[in-house]
């Protein structure tokens, strides 16, 4: 992609602008792929910039999402917005301090293996206990609101999650281009070295795990105000599973990345889901999706982001290169 | 608890611990040796479990003596199938990152089920233990234990003990375990890398269908079953140390046992004991028990 940023700026754009030409269904469909894009955004702060694969995702989005219904006022007021959605965010990330404290301590596929263990234990408190709701999950009957701004109105609901969208881009690839971000890509490249050169890396790799469960728990948030509905699933891997695949599609170590992957996941599963074109095979939605991902991954080595550069290489009759190290928004 | 209940515990957890082993170590011998994480190797297990529901009909007209025939024609189409997905397919894995290797297995997860939904439906089916199988074991005037899960648990057993040879006492196995410290090096000295990575695979395959099969009468049939069965063995195979057999082992029966007895004593925490036991060991041991 030559001009990223332009990217960017038009997907918001058409984003900001789909309400006015999509159907209600159409509305709620991209409203909740924004919330998993956002959840793809707090992975991909691990796994692409940082070089940590987490596999317990899900327990982050779950914390958020539960959060926003047990943290409601008693008497069945609207709760405040901001109160509500600091404390779901305070809440994931504080559960992610924990875990990352810990995890960080192994590494590569015993990393990936400790993070599930913990987002397991946090799934199987929900599932198991009557904290919240055991099995059956727990409704939201009064969603939160602020000042003009009432979640119970679609409009202003898609708006918010829009902004989260937006808010949550904008600090994330501000924040790699920091002299935080730039550390976590030396720890990725080469954390031997990021050592040698003086860095504690523990802190910063702390600080990242930390700050992605915190905005994994925004979205988790967003996620049980829209259907007004928490179950266990959220916190399930499959969940965090399939944020997973969502990133690694879009192609690691692009913020960009993360979106496009998120919106190509959904839309897949829409195409393959859809009767009007698959007729009775579209109950078998699985077998087309699983038979994409394979020959997206298996075509596209760096993911849809990097398929315009695949393409114009492939006409000038250059040798494909690796994707540069450096393009790291 | 007394006596026979517990010895009755002991029994189950030994026989859940052996079977998971059996899925797991072939789980660790691909990730061991070929590096791929193969997320599709519960769907191995659930292939297993379907083998021995549909199979048995057409296995039990042609040949007869259904339950033995339908172990030994699932064991040879399960090599097959080993063999043929190898060649096909994980051999192109090999080179790829761990990441894109994930993907592709959970894709190849997603394809196996809607193929299995496809073939044999969504139903859950029972599977009846064979006859001669059927008996109960009396261990006092109230308690019996059933007779199919002491087989489950010896064939287990018997199958750990001729890993264990073919591993230290093989020439095949002298390969495995020198493709499994150095790959490069084993190819220079001529050995056949890509045959051996072939079997490997084909015996991994083989060895969780089996234990598919051999469990379909326990645990009777469902979608699905391969997922659960997955974590866990991921879990096994972490706990005992990546590519270690023993490890494998030992973690396996240690799940069974943590798993098996945390479901009578603490049925509130059960679920979540066994990740518990992970976290644990790894903090303790982040390389897991066996790997030095």
């Amino acid at each position: 992609m030559r001009h990223p940023s332009s990217f960017v700026v038009a997907v918001f754009g058409l984003l900001a602008l789909w309400p006015a030409i999509a159907s209600a269904y159409g509305v709620d469909l991209v409203a909740k792929i924004m919330i998993y894009a956002l959840l793809a955004l707090s992975l991909e702060l691990l796994v692409g910039s940082t070089g940590l694969v987490c596999f317990g995702q899900a327990a982050f989005f779950g914390i958020g999402a539960y959060a926003a219904l047990l943290l409601a006022p008693a008497d069945g007021s609207a709760p405040s917005l901001l109160w509500s959605l600091a404390s779901a965010v305070v809440l994931a990330g504080a559960y992610a301090l924990a875990v990352g404290a810990l995890s960080l301590r192994t590494q590569g596929v015993y990393f990936i293996m400790v993070t599930l263990a913990f987002s397991q234990m946090a799934y199987y408190v929900v599932h198991d206990t009557p904290l919240g709701g055991g099995t059956d999950g727990i409704y939201m009957y009064v969603k939160p609101a602020l000042g003009w701004i009432d979640l119970d109105q679609p409009m202003h609901l898609y708006g918010f999650i829009w902004f989260s969208l937006l808010a949550g881009y904008v600090f994330l690839t501000q924040l790699l281009r920091s002299p935080f971000g730039r550390a976590l890509a030396g720890i990725r490249v080469n954390e031997q070295r990021m050592k040698a050169t003086g860095f504690s890396t523990y802190p910063y790799k702390l600080a990242a795990f930390t700050l992605s469960g915190a905005i994994a728990g925004w979205s988790g948030y967003l996620f049980a105000i829209k259907d007004g509905f928490v179950n266990p699933e959220l916190l399930s891997w499959h969940l965090s599973g399939a944020v997973l695949v969502m990133i690694i599609l879009g192609g690691l170590g692009h913020m960009r990345g993360a979106l496009i992957g998120a919106f190509a996941f959904a839309l897949l599963q829409e195409l393959f889901q859809s009767e009007a074109v698959f007729g009775s095979y579209a109950k078998h939605w699985h077998l087309g999706l699983g038979l994409a991902i394979m020959a997206c991954v298996a075509f596209m080595p760096h993911g849809l982001v990097a398929l315009p550069q695949q393409f114009r290489e492939r006409l000038s009759g250059r040798a494909p290169s690796k994707h540069t190290e450096e393009d790291a928004a | 608890m007394d006596f026979a209940t517990f010895l009755i515990q002991c029994l189950n957890a030994m026989q859940y611990g052996l079977l998971l082993f059996l899925v797991a170590s072939g789980l660790t011998l691909i990730f061991g040796i070929m590096g791929v994480i193969n997320l599709a190797h519960g769907s191995f297990y659930m292939i297993g479990a379907y083998m021995a529901y549909a199979l048995a009909p057409v296995v039990g007209a042609a040949f007869g003596g259904e339950f033995f025939s339908t172990m030994v024609a699932g064991l040879v189409l399960s090599v097959i199938l080993g063999y043929v997905l190898e060649w096909a397919f994980f051999s192109y894995l090999y080179e790829r990152e761990h990441l894109q290797q994930v993907l592709m297995t959970y894709g190849l997860i997603l394809v196996f089920e809607e193929l299995r939904s496809l073939m044999v439906g969504d139903d859950v089916h029972g599977v009846t233990v064979p006859p001669f199988l059927n008996g109960t074991l009396q261990l006092n005037e109230l308690m019996t234990y059933p007779v199919y899960r002491l087989f489950i648990s010896g064939v287990c057993l018997l199958l750990a003990v001729a890993m264990w040879f073919v591993f230290t006492r093989t020439r095949l196995g002298m390969m495995i375990r020198a493709g499994t410290a150095n790959r490069e090096m084993v190819q220079s000295l001529g050995i056949d890398i890509t045959l051996l990575y072939r079997i490997v695979f084909a015996i991994g395959v083989a060895l969780a269908v089996f234990a598919g099969m051999i469990a379909a009468p326990v645990s009777s049939v469902y979608p699905n079953m391969g997922n659960a069965v997955l974590i866990i063995c991921f879990v096994v195979v972490v706990i005992g140390g990546i590519g270690s057999i023993k490890g494998a082992l030992v973690a396996a029966l240690l799940i069974g046992i943590v798993d098996t007895f945390g479901k009578v004593l603490v049925p509130q925490a059960a679920g979540v004991l066994v990740y518990v036991l992970m976290a644990l060991i790894l903090l303790w041991r982040p390389n897991g028990l066996f790997k030095d």
